[in-house]
């Protein structure tokens, strides 16, 4: 091994550590450069949109004229497409997480559904519009309506309510499982009064994170058919509809200014509803959490 | 000779057997409906892909009946909703491959310096406002994105290239959707990666410090690769996110399937062209509308033999550490 003075060593060393500086700093800007992007993004969106946001905004129709166009029609589309997708994905998401943790023996055909799920996840959302399109739309006969458009929704949530449901209920253990037994209680009984409450928390916030997904989703309800201007509100299951996000999409797609500054508000609305129901998400979660340890 | 009363014995017995497996049986029998609806809630994901295989297999089916494969895969040319109908998709590929190689180009490095900054330098308290402050990014719509694309990125990539003067970049342009979905999948790519280069285990790092390892040593010459297998899982993985992306590609990249890698010119990824027919009025059933089906078919394909691959990669080259 070669032996080196030691000035060679602290000049040596002196290069390491300013390499390890530079490199510090290079991570820290990469960090700079993401967020900067975000903060853009927002302020962007912020500065061009805030002077639109008002009730009539909020309650007007869209229009020819960018001034007077409205989001009222997207809006309820939206609640009303994203409440059936959240429900539905909820129902089946949770029943199948339980019964993948709790009943499935370890085979060959849990494995499947367990891959089956997880490369669901993967499929692009647009692929879930062809489906929709196919399935609901046409095959079921349901028309391009606001059932179709949740039913397509419900089916991309879907995987993500399953893993997250899965992880909750895994991470609740076993004693408390075999501490209901021990009392007599059957295996239902076990997870309804033990296990369920336990895993509430990570459940919620699952579905929390899948209905903040479908609520942004756009493309998968173009291709299964939701119109992009719609003058009257959904008054039915079944009536045609169109959501917030293909709403903001139609007038980013025009070249007029004020269709643009529209596009911004419409943006602004979108985000706030999102923020809110992360922010529902946490205040629920703490809540469970806290009545859990007291 | 099976005498019919038999056989509705026999269905009855068998309907028992299934229903009591005790003789408290009304203590069970909830219990078995209860695991039999849990049961239908768990195969209604296994329908969903037989739906979306069967759905995009028969339908491409039918159009591969008029198209022949061959031209479908190695044309260059995709012009179905013109009167002289060419069906060749590569310009599609070679618009998605152009956005989604694009983005990964700005998503890695960053991604990547961001993971190791998470899980090497940023003190604990820092980290845990940074990290929910970045998955922010994750959460905001893709449509959005286009938004910020199309409104904010492109206008100063054209000014930029206005005074430079030695490109020209259209108003709808692969470059822009490239760097605005490389920001998207940014959150992607670090958590990951990060997820990855914290399960390795301290004491390696700390066997490395001992031999008197600065940090960058540490972080490039142990960390990184015995995360590497989870780096290039999640590589591959935000590469396939980014090839199904829609909206930022529709709204900012255009919607001309040229057959191209010229970043300035305006193109069409395989996701737009499906939103584009989608919104048109092309009617259903035409042959012109059955390109979808086909186009949908590829992608499904391509992202899923990405996922299965990176799936692959975990199981495979994972360095486990007792």
């Amino acid at each position: 091994m070669a032996v080196i003075s030691q000035g060679e060593f602290r000049r040596r060393m002196n290069r390491r550590k300013l390499e390890g500086h530079i490199f510090h700093a290079l991570c820290l800007l990469a960090i700079l450069i993401a967020l900067s992007m975000l903060g853009a993004l927002l302020l962007n969106i912020a500065s061009e949109g805030i002077m639109r946001v008002n009730w009539s905004f909020i309650t007007s129709f869209p229009s020819r004229h960018p001034e007077q166009a409205g989001i009222q029609a997207a809006l309820l589309g939206s609640i009303y497409v994203v409440t059936l997708a959240g429900a539905l994905a909820f129902i089946f998401g949770v029943g199948a997480a339980i019964y993948l943790e709790e009943y499935a023996a370890r085979n060959w055909f849990a494995r499947i559904i367990q891959i089956n799920i997880s490369n669901l996840a993967g499929v692009p959302s647009i692929v879930y519009g062809i489906l929709g399109l196919e399935i609901f739309v046409r095959y079921l006969a349901l028309g391009k309506s606001v059932i179709a458009g949740g039913l397509t929704l419900a089916l991309l949530a879907l995987p993500i309510v399953i893993i997250a449901s899965e992880e909750a209920i895994r991470a609740v253990p076993s004693s408390i499982r075999e501490g209901g037994y021990a009392l007599g209680a059957t295996r239902w009984q076990a997870i309804w009064n033990l296990v369920l409450p336990q895993a509430f928390p990570g459940i919620l916030t699952g579905v929390i994170l899948a209905v903040s997904r479908a609520i942004g989703e756009t493309a998968p309800l173009i291709v299964m058919g939701a119109l992009t201007f719609v003058p009257f509100a959904p008054d039915s299951p079944l009536s045609r509809f169109t959501v917030l996000p293909i709403q903001i999409f139609n007038w980013v797609s025009r070249p007029q200014e004020g269709f643009h500054q529209a596009a911004a508000a419409g943006i602004i609305v979108l985000l706030v509803l999102l923020l809110s129901m992360n922010a529902v998400a946490v205040l629920l979660r703490n809540k469970f959490q806290n009545r859990l340890e007291g | 000779m099976v005498r019919p009363e038999n056989t509705l014995n026999r269905v009855v017995a068998v309907a028992k057997s299934w229903f009591s497996i005790s003789p408290k049986w009304n203590k069970y029998l909830p219990e078995r409906i209860i695991k039999t609806v849990l049961f239908l809630c768990s195969i209604v994901s296994i329908f969903t892909t037989i739906g979306i295989v069967s759905v995009l297999i028969f339908e491409a089916a039918l159009f591969f009946q008029e198209v022949s494969i061959f031209e479908f895969l190695t044309g260059t040319k995709w012009t179905p909703l013109f009167a002289s109908k060419r069906f060749g998709i590569l310009p599609l590929v070679t618009g998605t491959l152009l956005t989604s190689v694009g983005a990964m180009f700005v998503a890695l490095p960053l991604g990547l310096l961001s993971a190791i900054y998470l899980s090497e330098y940023a003190p604990d308290r820092l980290r845990r406002i940074l990290k929910p402050i970045l998955e922010v990014l994750a959460g905001v719509p893709t449509v959005v994105y286009g938004y910020f694309a199309l409104l904010f990125v492109t206008p100063i990539l054209r000014s930029i290239a206005d005074q430079v003067s030695f490109v020209e970049i259209s108003v709808f342009n692969g470059l822009s959707a490239s760097i605005v979905m490389g920001i998207m999948i940014l959150p992607m790519v670090s958590s990951l990666s990060e997820d990855a280069m914290r399960s390795a285990p301290r004491s390696l790092r700390e066997g490395a410090y001992a031999l008197g390892s600065t940090k960058l040593e540490v972080s490039t010459r142990v960390v990184i690769p015995a995360a590497l297998s989870g780096i290039v899982a999640a590589f591959i993985l935000s590469m396939s996110r980014a090839i199904g992306e829609t909206m930022i590609v529709t709204v900012a990249a255009g919607q001309n399937p040229n057959f191209t890698l010229n970043p300035f010119v305006p193109i069409e990824t395989m996701t737009a062209y499906i939103v584009q027919v989608s919104l048109g009025d092309t009617p259903t059933g035409t042959l012109a509308f059955k390109t979808i089906f086909a186009v949908g078919l590829s992608l499904f394909v391509i992202t899923l033999a990405m996922n299965l691959f990176s799936q692959f990669i975990v199981r495979r080259f994972r360095e486990v550490y007792e």
